[in-house]
């Protein structure tokens, strides 16, 4: 007995074998009524637990995650404020010892000019002329013999004495106040000389509080963020996040100077390592390549962290200086070598470029591209250009790719942050997708159940009118059988 | 600590040793000339095609050149044959050498009185399995009309083809085919059927401006 015979149960007609199927169907699904609400309801109750449960879970994940970045992000906020700080520190301690270690100097120059000037005035004074002293007894002297021809004569003599007295009083009286004046002239550049080092002295002063100033902004965010206001979350956030585009940028750029790097100096490794040596379906000379690449951007790591640029590896910034002055020179000099060999390989390519063309030359010399003597004088003029860019770039380039670190650096710090952040917004779509999932199932049940007794709507239908029927009868009965006690 | 390094040691060569690629992939050419009869007037063709195949063959290649004799299923008539050394200055080096081979070949060729191209795919697979190429590559430079002498045995023995493309070049109508153009098609179809029977991917390139399609599998 085939499936076909069972589902035509009248072979000579489908149409009444589809009428008693659906028959029977509806039957049995009526008689399952009550157990499929059930088993309806349960099953979208069940559904629909689960998945708030999932999204309680998920929500909860999310709250820990951002709790933990918020700490990440506050710590790491907190570290950058701190090297703020401290670099700020570093510098107004550096101004204090430069400005002020002079300051005994300048004030030694200050009290040796102010002496200079006391000195100076105190020469400059004016010596009142001696007052005619003596004039007074030649006047008595007159008084007691007037017409005395003696009298007379000692009298001329002493008016002549006395003329000739005030005007060698009156010449030296000029000579002393031109040598006042020459003393005042000479006090104007120690007066201005004064002023200078006051000025001088005024403006470190006031580098100083501008300094001040500068740190009493970094504390005030510092303290912020160690208080972990919104503020501050909001602010370290959003810096991360521009922090993050931005190196992701430099980076970018990066890779693509790397890969020109790459491509000057992976076919002269051909040379070196050979041309047909494959290594994990690679050729040797690419890996060969882009090791050297690497090894020059970790070099340059290396030369950052040791000059205190990055901070990527504690253990080098935390090396005293002699080491770390060793470890800076030891890095330069092979990122030195480095950039040599590759200025070579460079040059390398280029002979070999030229090799290529010119066995192409040869190879198709009897054919179409046949070069005329002009052109090719004219292109061999011009190839130390490219050659010297070429070897140029091979050089410069490892050094270019030294600062990496610093995009780097930032990157991998603000991915930390932007990583939690993408995480957060998973976690909240997952419960948000949970959350609806769950209802879906319990208002689809809901609708399943109404689907279900729409599919069984005619003896739904009769079921309902009987019981109405039902109940219509049973006031008419008890109506009887009160009239009949009555 | 140290009995721990033993452990590991055994652990990293076969780390190391299992980062070798044992996949080749090098390409392997192996044209066949036929010099019979008129054909030797086409051998400049042949020249152009030769310098197209060099220029394009990278280090560690091989290529090898060889005519289509009355009994082809020998190495004598391998005219040149080479891998390139992995040095790029050193395979130019050879790649004018081998130019300067083929250029002596074709002006003191002489023709053959029969032409066994079955022998000569023979050979060119032995040659190229033996390679070890990752690519195989058999050109037939020929009008594709094989004309064996007496008493030679082709024409039962199966040719393991698999993971070889065979290319046409230069299939040149002969003048009974212009007569009767099936013969030419018959041809052609012929061969195409022996090379697919044999696992082999089988082209036909007559228009020699444009080889650069030669070697793109």
């Amino acid at each position: 007995m085939s499936f076909h015979d069972v589902l035509f149960v009248v072979p000579s007609s489908p149409l009444f074998s589809v009428v008693i199927w659906l028959v029977l169907l509806v039957a049995a699904l009526y008689l399952a009524r009550p157990a499929a609400h059930r088993a309806i309801r349960a099953l979208s109750l069940v559904l629909h637990s689960a998945c708030r449960l999932a999204a309680h879970s998920a929500m909860q994940a999310e709250q820990k995650l951002r709790q933990r970045n918020s700490e990440v992000l506050l710590a790491a906020g907190r570290e950058a404020a701190e090297r703020v700080v401290e670099r700020e520190f570093e510098r107004i301690d550096a101004a204090v010892r430069r400005d002020l270690a002079e300051y005994p100097a300048l004030q030694r120059e200050l009290s040796e000019a102010v002496n200079r000037i006391e000195q100076d005035y105190q020469d400059s004074s004016e010596v009142p002329p001696e007052p005619p002293a003596w004039a007074k007894v030649v006047e008595s002297v007159a008084k007691i013999a007037p017409k005395e021809p003696i009298i007379v004569e000692v009298l001329e003599d002493i008016h002549q004495s006395m003329v000739r007295g005030q005007r060698d009083a009156v010449a030296q009286y000029r000579v002393d106040n031109n040598k006042r004046h020459r003393i005042l002239h000479s006090m104007m550049p120690l007066w201005r000389k004064v002023a200078r080092v006051v000025g001088d002295m005024d403006g470190r002063v006031t580098r100083l509080l501008e300094r001040s100033t500068s740190i009493d902004r970094h504390m005030e965010h510092y303290e912020e963020v160690v208080r972990g206001s919104n503020r501050a979350e909001r602010m370290l956030s959003s810096s991360s996040l521009t922090q993050f585009f931005i190196a992701g940028f430099v980076l970018a750029i990066a890779v693509g100077g790397a890969a020109i790097n790459f491509h000057l100096i992976a076919r002269p490794m051909q040379e070196m390592v050979g041309g047909s040596s494959y290594i994990m379906g690679y050729k040797v000379a690419n890996i060969a390549a882009l090791v050297i690449i690497l090894v020059e951007a970790t070099l340059g790591l290396f030369l950052m962290e040791s000059l205190r640029i990055t901070r990527l590896f504690p253990v080098i910034g935390a090396l005293d200086d002699r080491m770390r002055v060793k470890m800076i020179w030891a890095t330069f000099v092979m990122l030195l070598l480095l950039a040599s060999i590759e200025a070579g390989l460079a040059f390398m390519r280029e002979k070999l470029s030229q090799d290529d063309a010119a066995l192409l030359a040869s190879l198709m010399s009897n054919h179409a591209t046949v070069t005329s003597a002009a052109t090719a004088s004219v292109v061999a003029s011009s190839q130390w250009i490219t050659t010297a860019a070429q070897m140029g770039m091979g050089f410069i380039l490892p050094f270019v790719l030294t600062f990496v670190a610093i995009p780097l650096e930032s990157f991998v710090h603000s991915s930390r942050t932007v990583l939690g952040l993408l995480g957060q917004a998973v976690l909240r779509t997952l419960a948000f997708l949970m959350r609806l999932l769950g209802n879906i199932s319990r208002y689809g049940g809901a609708m399943l159940i109404r689907l279900y007794d729409l599919l069984i709507f005619l003896p739904l239908w009769v079921e309902e009118r009987m019981k109405m029927r039902k109940d219509n009868a049973l006031p008419v009965a008890s109506d009887a059988a009160t009239e009949g006690r009555s | 600590m140290k009995r721990r390094l033993w452990l590991w040691l055994p652990l990293l060569t076969l780390l190391l040793t299992g980062c070798g690629d044992n996949v080749s992939h090098t390409r392997g050419v192996y044209l066949l000339l036929d010099t019979s009869g008129t054909y030797t007037q086409e051998l400049d063709k042949a020249q152009h095609i030769i310098n197209f195949v060099l220029a394009k063959l990278n280090p560690g290649d091989s290529f090898a050149v060889a005519r289509i004799n009355t009994a082809s299923f020998t190495e004598k008539d391998i005219v040149a044959a080479i891998t390139f050394d992995g040095q790029p200055s050193k395979a130019n080096l050879q790649k004018r050498m081998f130019r300067d081979k083929i250029d002596r070949f074709v002006k003191g060729v002489k023709p053959s009185g029969y032409t066994d191209i079955t022998g000569g795919l023979l050979q060119a697979i032995e040659f190229l399995n033996e390679q070890g190429a990752g690519r195989k590559t058999i050109l037939i430079f020929s009008d594709l009309q094989e004309d064996l002498a007496k008493g030679y045995i082709r024409k039962r023995i199966p040719l393991k083809l698999k993971g070889f493309d065979v290319v046409a070049l230069n299939v040149t109508k002969l003048h009974s085919d212009n007569v009767d153009p099936l013969k030419y098609m018959g041809r052609l179809a012929y061969w195409k059927k022996r090379v697919e029977a044999g696992g082999g991917h089988w082209r036909v390139v007559n228009d020699l401006e444009r080889l650069d399609t030669l070697l793109q599998n």
